[in-house]
């Protein structure tokens, strides 16, 4: 059923068709809206979930890993700092094996501190274990939850699934959604039954102390279940298809216009939007650029990428996040997509913008593609302010 | 119980250790229905090394500091799929998992009104990693980061005032017990079962490590710390003080200190037993631990 909904509203909605047991959340911007609404939901009657009012994120995280535990279908939500705060818990949340949904409203990490939208925080946790995926629009957002219940709790995966949604642009954004309907999301999502629990009639140790004997093993065996997550994917994303008359192809890389493409800017989140709508611009004179999205930015879909890009000579990859210290995150990978082959870009360059929010606007679209004309750049920081650095260095 | 233990024999945990002991005694008391949820410590490495588990009751260990919040996640899932009534959960850590960096989710959980028992493993320091002090390291302890030496007589402050800062909640039961007093611990684990609401028992369990005492005198320290008045058995009640553990004639300080290398540096220094007599005073009057002659 279409709906005019904020991006938050929509999160709310879609998890309480998804029906989860155990709710518990610490209050961070712009992560707010969500478990307002479904706190609401649930005070209303129209959720029936136990609400768990924390005192931090990392007790958020502490709390649903209990419940998951326990062998109830949970739910959180968070961002940034909170996400940080987390982090431990996320790591124990994944290496105990315990299907999780978790939405992450994507937004820059201090200091200086600062409320507004970029990656940082969940690019942050890329080695956490947790699959992420990031969404475009809210109905990828609404979309994500859904597969990602069916994704995580699926036997042969047992791993969380973290969806990344920009803060403010996608949570405080209205937009049309069409919202599936409880009786199609029952049948998608059957009820959370748990490999294993913690149950008084069966007693079970989870958690153990794991010595140098059996450790590497535990890390291996997450490693090779991510392979089986890329070729998941595309399954679940075949049977959402049948269902919901979506179509997310194979649920890893979105493609826009490659085939012939002889420049392509490779992004993710939101300012993928923006990116077509430059894409648009350009075609309609002629000019044969386009974008791959990646959705799957853990497990990362190494051959996809390679499939997708190997013919097209120039490659912009926009990071709105960095790795102080190194190259930024998405073109690292993207990179080493092409690592070994024969088939490579000409140029791969790396392009880093909208750090805290700062706006990625259609110009600095044209921009980047405008840039693949000269030689091969990595790490161009676009749109920075020369007076504000002047400032900074006392020049 | 002896065929079907729920705590089995066969750990790895120190010969005479308290900590061991406590945990035996506590699960035997709560029964089978419980599920226990253990913070990163001592206790869970002894107990639970892979493939082998001394436990035969739903274990799980996450963090160091999260075990009452894990345990408010098991407990609201019981709560979802109605099974709270028949299930006790216990949440277990150390001293510093407890007062130190537990603090916070701990506090979190007695504010919430979680149906849960929360028991505090007492051995007065980081023993797991190798002795260093905690928040309920005792007054001129010596730790190895509250060591002694020409400017230092140990731990400088007295430990920290867990069972109040539980009490202060407002729950509905916080309770002292030692080893050294295993029928009065089951009282009290079993009362605290029987009540609902959020639950703190802080169990005092001699450490032969980090005490450096012999190995055969973990029940005997621990009576000693009762009957001297260093460790005051009490209970509160939905915030008030309802029955303490009366010491018949308190033992001088001297006699628990003294089989224990964490004091020696003191044993011949009347002036700072005095100090640590001065506590044991203070409690006795405090929680009026006399008892009538």
């Amino acid at each position: 059923m279409k709906e005019f909904l904020e991006g938050s509203r929509a999160v709310a909605e879609i998890v309480r068709l998804c029906k989860p047991g155990v709710i518990s959340a610490y209050p961070i911007t712009p992560q707010t809206h969500i478990v307002e609404e479904l706190a609401q939901m649930v005070a209303d009657g129209e959720l029936n979930s136990q609400f768990v009012n924390v005192e931090s994120e990392h007790s958020a995280a502490s709390v649903v890993l209990g419940a998951v535990a326990t062998g109830v279908r949970a739910f959180t939500a968070t961002s940034s700092q909170g996400l940080l705060y987390m982090a431990e818990v996320l790591f124990n949340i994944s290496g105990m094996r315990l299907p999780l949904v978790m939405t992450c409203a994507n937004r820059a990490i201090s200091a200086p501190i600062n409320i507004w939208n970029d990656q940082q925080d969940s690019v942050s946790l890329r080695d956490s274990g947790w699959i992420q995926l990031y969404a475009e629009n809210n109905q990828e957002v609404i979309d994500f939850h859904l597969l990602g219940y069916r994704l995580s709790e699926d036997k042969s995966i047992m791993l969380p699934v973290m969806v990344c949604m920009d803060g403010f642009i996608l949570t405080h954004g209205m937009e049309a959604v069409d919202m599936p309907q409880q009786d199609q999301v029952d049948k998608f999502l059957p009820p959370y039954k748990p490999l294993y629990k913690l149950d008084t009639a069966e007693p079970l140790t989870m958690g153990p102390l794991a010595d140098p004997d059996c450790y590497l093993e535990a890390r291996f065996a997450i490693q090779e279940t991510f392979k089986d997550v890329l070729k998941k994917i595309p399954e679940i994303c075949a049977e959402f298809k049948s269902q919901f008359g979506r179509d997310y192809k194979d649920g890893l890389v979105e493609e826009y216009y490659i085939k012939d493409a002889e420049k392509v800017i490779v992004a993710m989140g939101s300012v993928c939007g923006t990116i077509k709508e430059a894409v648009d611009a350009q075609r309609a004179k002629g000019k044969k650029v386009g974008l791959l999205k990646i959705i799957s930015y853990r497990p990362f879909p190494y051959s996809r990428v390679y499939d997708m890009l190997k013919d097209v000579p120039k490659v912009a990859v926009l990071d709105k996040a960095v790795s102080l210290g190194a190259y930024a995150p998405l073109a690292v990978e993207i990179k080493a997509a092409f690592f070994g082959k024969k088939k490579t870009p000409k140029i791969i360059s790396s392009f880093v913008a909208g750090l805290g929010g700062r706006d990625i606007t259609l110009e600095s679209i044209r921009d980047i593609f405008a840039k693949l004309n000269q030689k091969e750049v990595n790490l161009e920081f676009i749109d920075l302010k020369p007076e504000l650095l002047k400032e900074a260095y006392g020049e | 119980m002896e065929n079907n233990p729920l705590f089995k024999p066969g750990h790895t945990a120190c010969a005479g250790c308290g900590q061991s002991l406590g945990a035996r005694l506590v699960i035997e008391a709560a029964g089978s229905n419980t599920v226990v949820v253990n913070n990163t410590g001592c206790l869970e490495v002894f107990s639970t090394k892979y493939p082998e588990t001394a436990w035969n009751v739903p274990w799980i260990h996450s963090l160091f500091e999260n075990a009452a919040a894990v345990a408010s996640g098991v407990e609201a899932a019981l709560i979802y799929l109605g099974k709270k009534d028949t299930t006790n959960v216990i949440a277990q850590a150390g001293d510093g998992g407890t007062a130190d960096i537990g603090l916070q989710a701990l506090s979190g959980m007695l504010e919430r009104g979680h149906d849960i028992l929360y028991v505090c493993y007492d051995n007065e320091a980081y023993m797991n990693t190798g002795v260093q002090r905690s928040g309920l390291t005792p007054f001129h302890t010596n730790t190895t980061t509250s060591p002694t030496g020409s400017k230092s007589q140990g731990n400088i402050r007295p430990k920290k005032p867990m069972p109040e800062i539980a009490n202060a909640h407002g729950i509905p039961y916080v309770a002292t017990a030692s080893v050294g007093f295993p029928q009065d611990l089951q009282r009290k684990v079993k009362k605290a079962i029987s009540i609902k609401g959020p639950k703190y028992i802080q169990i005092h369990v001699p450490c032969p490590l980090g005490w450096r005492h012999e190995t055969n005198l973990t029940y005997q320290i621990a009576k000693l710390a009762v009957e001297t008045g260093l460790y005051p058995l009490i209970e509160y009640e939905n915030g008030q003080l309802t029955a303490v553990r009366k010491v018949t004639q308190p033992k001088p300080v001297e006699e628990y200190l003294k089989p224990q290398g964490r004091f020696k540096h003191i044993l011949a220094n009347p002036e700072e037993i005095r100090k640590i007599q001065e506590i044991a005073d203070n409690n006795i009057k405090k929680y009026n631990l006399k008892a009538e002659t």
